[in-house]
């Protein structure tokens, strides 16, 4: 099936075309324009303080600033310097980076030898999971095309500027998705993120110092040379610029992705553009931003969505993977779904991750049973608050913070389970 | 025995990383695709041919869900069932191919055709429910389907 979003703007316009996926169809819409410009044009501080102005934020979950951290890299050293795409995606709910790599590889390859060439990289490693071996098909078939026709290799688009793209491949680990997860990956050793500082600008992959940018962040960036800062901050909000891929899944009509401003109302997105609520059901609650970051009860909808906005309700943005859960829906199973996954993926160096997220995935299950005790309430957030900020990664304050959003908001659900010795849903999903 | 062709691949691949650790997920694959799965003895050789210890290879195996230390049945066809997929009916769709093909999950078929499994997010959350079979991946299914796609598979 064709993968195209239902609403795009300048970053998917033309994704329902296949040729825009080859070399020849980009640069008929006008592709790798923006890379000559900056490779021929531009000094490398000139393009970083571009990207800064831009206000342009990572994609991949966090929200940094591109063009603040293209800047932390060393200017004058002389050792290697490497960047990394990070097309780890494994962020339950997120599929956005998947499609940005089988429609527009070469919109990403673009991105990438404009940030390689602000950082001074000589190389870049595209670390896909392993899981995508379509979309990862896709970025060696352009990557050999980019090198064929000299956009890659020795003297990029006749600029004198040498880069080199390695994509290499996941084996099946979320933890791989965190940066520094990803370049012991790339080390080939096992995916435990390292303790920071120092942070990869310093010491990164194979010890040199390294960008790590989302699949997004990079494929914004060929419009920022092209049309300026102004013209990206004319989308979105003042603090967060820019379009960004909403993946929309579970209860609604219209499940699929959405190129939108950020500050677009949740409301918006999830009634107008993804159709509502299937079945003409009511919504119960949305998780707003992938499957770390906490849920909004159905009055809550009404939030921009936006970092600055989703922080006063006590959630975030994260990967931009709206979803949605319907009056039927039961708040404790969406508890045990959510709490094996992080049981599952812990990497296991930290006792606060590893022992927690068992705890809070065990009692989970016990409430679901009938079995759950009033106190058990109390103790998984007291689990959830010892493993806030306390380990290497934040793998661990992505696995407390939902824990905490549902028993914000759905407490009730909850005490009913201890109260009744049982399930009420009869008509929630199954687990 | 890693074959010579295997082996020129895997020092092809050692050549494009900057340290020749960076590439043993690649190797992995290569001695994989070749033996369907790595053995120890394989670990011992790959451990050989990359100047590493045996464990620095075997730990690595032993991380990664796709990478698999015993023999394998000749496909895996896995559900995923994370929340999204979940919401839209994904265990209940795994219960029923458990029943369809006669095996448990994890639990290969006695003719060695095929296991089931289930998988955490594969980000395909818009098209659920889904299944990974093999390398590809098969979305918007309803039981009918994903029936046929199973009993399509030798
Ligand atoms: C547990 C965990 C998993 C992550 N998974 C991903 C991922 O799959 N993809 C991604 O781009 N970033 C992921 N991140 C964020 C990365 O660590 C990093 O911040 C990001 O790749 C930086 O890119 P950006 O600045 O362009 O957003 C994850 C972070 C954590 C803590
Ligand atoms: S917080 Fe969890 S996932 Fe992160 S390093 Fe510690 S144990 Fe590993």
């Amino acid at each position: 099936m064709l993968k195209v979003p239902h609403v795009t703007s300048y970053l998917t316009e033309h994704f329902a075309e296949d040729a825009f996926g080859t070399l020849a169809g980009y640069e008929k819409k006008g592709g790798y324009a923006a890379a000559r410009k900056a490779l021929t044009e531009m000094a490398p501080g000139d393009v970083i303080e571009l990207v800064k102005a831009s206000g342009l934020q990572g994609r991949g979950g966090a929200g940094f600033n591109t063009g603040l951290k293209w800047s932390f890299m060393p200017a004058d050293s002389d050792v290697p310097k490497y960047l990394v795409c990070n097309a780890d995606e494994s962020e339950p709910g997120s599929f956005k980076d998947r499609i940005l790599l089988e429609r527009s590889p070469h919109q990403l390859l673009e991105g990438i030898l404009i940030a390689a060439y602000a950082v001074g990289a000589c190389t870049t490693f595209i670390y896909i999971r392993g899981e995508y071996s379509f979309p990862a098909d896709q970025v060696e078939r352009a990557v050999a095309e980019a090198y064929d026709q000299g956009h890659l290799g020795p003297n990029v688009l006749g600029s004198g500027f040498r880069h080199d793209v390695v994509v290499h491949r996941g084996a099946g680990a979320y933890i791989c998705g965190e940066e520094t997860g990803l370049l012991e990956s790339l080390e080939g050793k096992k995916g435990q993120p390292r303790k920071k500082p120092p942070f990869p600008a310093q010491v990164g992959a194979f010890g040199m110092p390294t960008t790590v940018n989302n699949v997004e962040t990079f494929c914004h960036v060929p419009y920022i040379v092209n049309r300026g800062a102004e013209w990206f901050r004319g989308f979105g909000t003042e603090a967060s610029p820019g379009t960004t891929l909403f993946g929309v899944s579970g209860h609604v009509v219209k499940p699929g992705l959405f190129e939108l401003p950020l500050g677009t109302p949740l409301s918006e997105i999830v009634f107008e553009h993804a159709g509502g609520i299937a079945g003409g059901r009511k919504v119960k609650g949305v998780i707003p931003g992938g499957m770390s970051m906490p849920i909004l009860p159905a009055g809550q909808l009404d939030v921009p969505m936006a970092n600055e906005s989703l922080r006063e309700r006590g959630t975030m943005l994260g990967t931009g993977g709206i979803m949605v859960m319907d009056e039927t829906t039961c708040m404790v199973r969406v508890g045990c779904v959510i709490s094996y996954f992080f049981r599952d993926e812990s990497c296991g160096q930290c006792t606060q991750c590893r022992e927690g997220t068992g705890w809070l995935n065990k009692i989970m299950n016990r409430i679901e049973r009938g079995a759950g005790q009033s106190e058990d309430l109390g103790v998984l957030l007291d689990i959830a608050a010892k493993m806030e900020g306390q380990t290497i990664c934040a793998f661990a304050d992505a696995a407390a913070w939902p824990v905490q959003g549902l028993l914000r908001h759905f407490r009730a659900d909850f005490e009913e389970h201890v109260r009744l010795g049982r399930c009420p849903f009869t008509a929630s999903f199954e687990l | 025995m890693i074959s010579t062709g295997t082996r020129s691949k895997i020092e092809a691949e050692m050549e494009r990383y900057p340290q020749k650790r960076g590439a043993l997920l690649p190797a992995l694959y290569l001695v994989q695709a070749e033996h369907g799965y790595v053995s120890s003895d394989t670990v011992r050789e790959l451990a050989e041919i990359m100047g590493l210890h045996p464990v620095e290879v075997m730990e690595v195996v032993t991380f990664y869900n796709l990478f698999f230390d015993r023999p394998q049945p000749r496909h895996h066809a896995s559900v995923c069932t994370n929340l999204p997929c979940s919401l839209r009916g994904a265990r209940v769709l795994l219960a029923q191919l458990e029943e369809h093909v006669g095996s448990k999950v994890g639990e290969p078929t006695d003719d060695g055709r095929l296991v089931l499994g289930h998988e955490e997010c594969l980000g395909a959350c818009a098209f659920a429910p889904m299944m990974r079979v093999d390398d590809a991946y098969h979305e918007d299914l309803d039981l009918e389907h994903a029936k046929s796609i199973l009993d399509a598979l030798e």
